[in-house]
């Protein structure tokens, strides 16, 4: 009941029928949701154009304007286009079906309406357009208006946007000389489940994986989707990336084989931020220096014989809770002035 | 036609999942509604109109459903999709049988909101 995608939404039931008008604003209300009610096509219209709406119940045979031209009417009208509408009629006919199927209705409901069956219907309709307003979210926060007002028409673009973010490299330690110690098909076996766990450590955290590339990987935190403390969700994936490898690592040498280290670069700012590559091929990612200094460090913590090395930027934005140990200005490959690098002490170090 | 006006599987269905209370407006509302489909169905049909016949009786025959009155609304039914000319042809038959089961329903509705 206290599903919040399931109840608490607001419907829109428009039918000339009193009755049945009064019976599904009824069933909805049992179900946990709002009902409005209109009694024909043209005030059904109006309405959605004033307020928002979750989902709409809609009746074929009305006055004014019928359950057809309501449906035509939305699909042209780009606010309206997305909202789902359930048709509840008891007019006769598979071509009514077809029909409104076709002018692009989720579902086909006769009258009168199975108390059950309309409260399955409605939670997957409600669930339909819950995905494809996360979708649509995260087009918004990624693209540009007029890149995002592209893919709503297209679908698809390349593009980017400027964001505050924080960015992650990681990759394993010696990972050649591993390769080459063992046979192909351990590796892949190897490489499976250190991907496994570490999509786990940074989805758990709010990141996203954009890229993988051998054995390493790219991850954001604060795009596409904004993310509160970014860095310091970083900083604890890395923590938890390092303790599900030294877990790993302990399973490994059980089994007699070596343990597996990784080294982790984090750094903090604006970046660009979207899809890139081509039209059949896209990818998305950030670009920028943030996303340089990162690369950068994790290349560092090989020379620092650090696990987790982070920049000034990441550690201001840390909660107090996580200690850091300065090492002072470095040499950076590819920056001209040296740059404040911070060790994230792990448990293992 | 059925023996009872009203199915009561139907509409203890209906009591169940909508509330008994809630069934008894519901009950109030239609039979303040549905003498005023039948007025339209039978003004439309002096006047020949043909869609709004259709119209009233297709929401006749879908409240008809919702309350269990199926003989009701199998008659509202026939009218729907028969159109103005089968009773025109039986002398306006059809629209005293439609009368006569309404009467039955709505005597028999208003003892099952009470009860």
């Amino acid at each position: 009941m206290a599903d919040p995608f399931r109840s608490g939404a607001s419907l829109l039931v428009a039918d000339d029928n009193k009755v049945n008008r009064l019976l599904l604003a009824r069933s909805l209300e049992l179900m946990g949701h709002r009902a409005t009610t209109v009694a024909d096509g043209r005030a059904a219209l109006l309405r959605l154009r004033e307020t928002p709406h979750d989902l709409v119940l809609l009746d074929i045979e009305m006055p004014e304007m019928n359950g057809f031209e309501v449906l035509e009417a939305l699909r042209k009208d780009l606010a309206l286009r997305d909202v789902p509408v359930i048709v509840t009629s008891s007019l006769e006919g598979l071509e009514n079906v077809v029909r409104c199927i076709e002018l692009g209705a989720e579902d086909y409901l006769t009258k009168p309406v199975n108390a059950v069956l309309l409260k399955a219907r409605v939670g997957a309709s409600l669930e339909k357009k819950r995905l494809r307003d996360q979708q649509k979210e995260l087009i918004r926060r990624f693209a540009t208006p007029e890149v995002a007002q592209d893919l709503e028409t297209e679908g698809f673009a390349l593009g980017g946007k400027r964001v505050a973010g924080t960015v992650m490299f990681a990759d394993i330690r010696g990972f050649t000389t591993l390769a080459e110690s063992q046979p192909p098909e351990e590796t892949i076996e190897l490489l499976n489940t250190y991907y496994t766990l570490m999509f786990d450590a940074i989805g758990g955290h709010g990141g996203i994986v954009s890229q993988i590339a051998g054995d390493g990987l790219m991850a954001i935190f604060g795009a596409p989707l904004p993310l509160l403390d970014h860095a310091d969700a970083a900083v604890r994936t890395a923590l938890d990336m390092i303790e599900m490898m030294e877990l790993f690592g302990a399973d490994r040498t059980a089994a007699g084989k070596p343990p597996i280290r990784i080294g982790i670069g984090i750094a903090t700012g604006d970046m660009v931020a979207g899809y890139t590559g081509t039209r059949e091929r896209a990818t998305y990612t950030c670009i920028g220096d943030t996303v340089n200094l990162a690369a950068r460090l994790e290349q560092h913590t090989k020379v620092a014989g650090r696990a987790i090395l982070v920049d000034g930027a990441t550690r201001a934005a840390l909660r107090g809770d996580i200690a850091v140990e300065a090492l002072g200005a470095v040499d950076i490959r590819g920056k001209m002035k040296q740059v404040d690098v911070f060790a994230v002490p792990t448990p293992a170090a | 036609m059925a023996a009872e006006p009203i199915d009561s599987a139907t509409f203890t269905e209906l009591k169940e999942t909508a509330g008994a209370d809630f069934v008894a407006e519901l009950v109030e509302t239609f039979l303040v509604e549905a003498p005023a489909m039948i007025a339209e169905l039978r003004s439309a049909y002096a006047a020949g109109d043909a869609e709004r016949f259709r119209r009233n009786a297709h929401s006749l025959k879908s409240n008809g459903n919702t309350f269990g009155a199926l003989a009701l609304a199998t008659l509202a039914r026939q009218l729907e999709l028969g159109g103005m000319e089968p009773v025109r042809a039986a002398g306006g038959a059809p629209l005293d049988a439609l009368d006569a089961e309404y009467a039955r329903v709505a005597q028999a509705l208003t003892e099952l909101a009470r009860g």
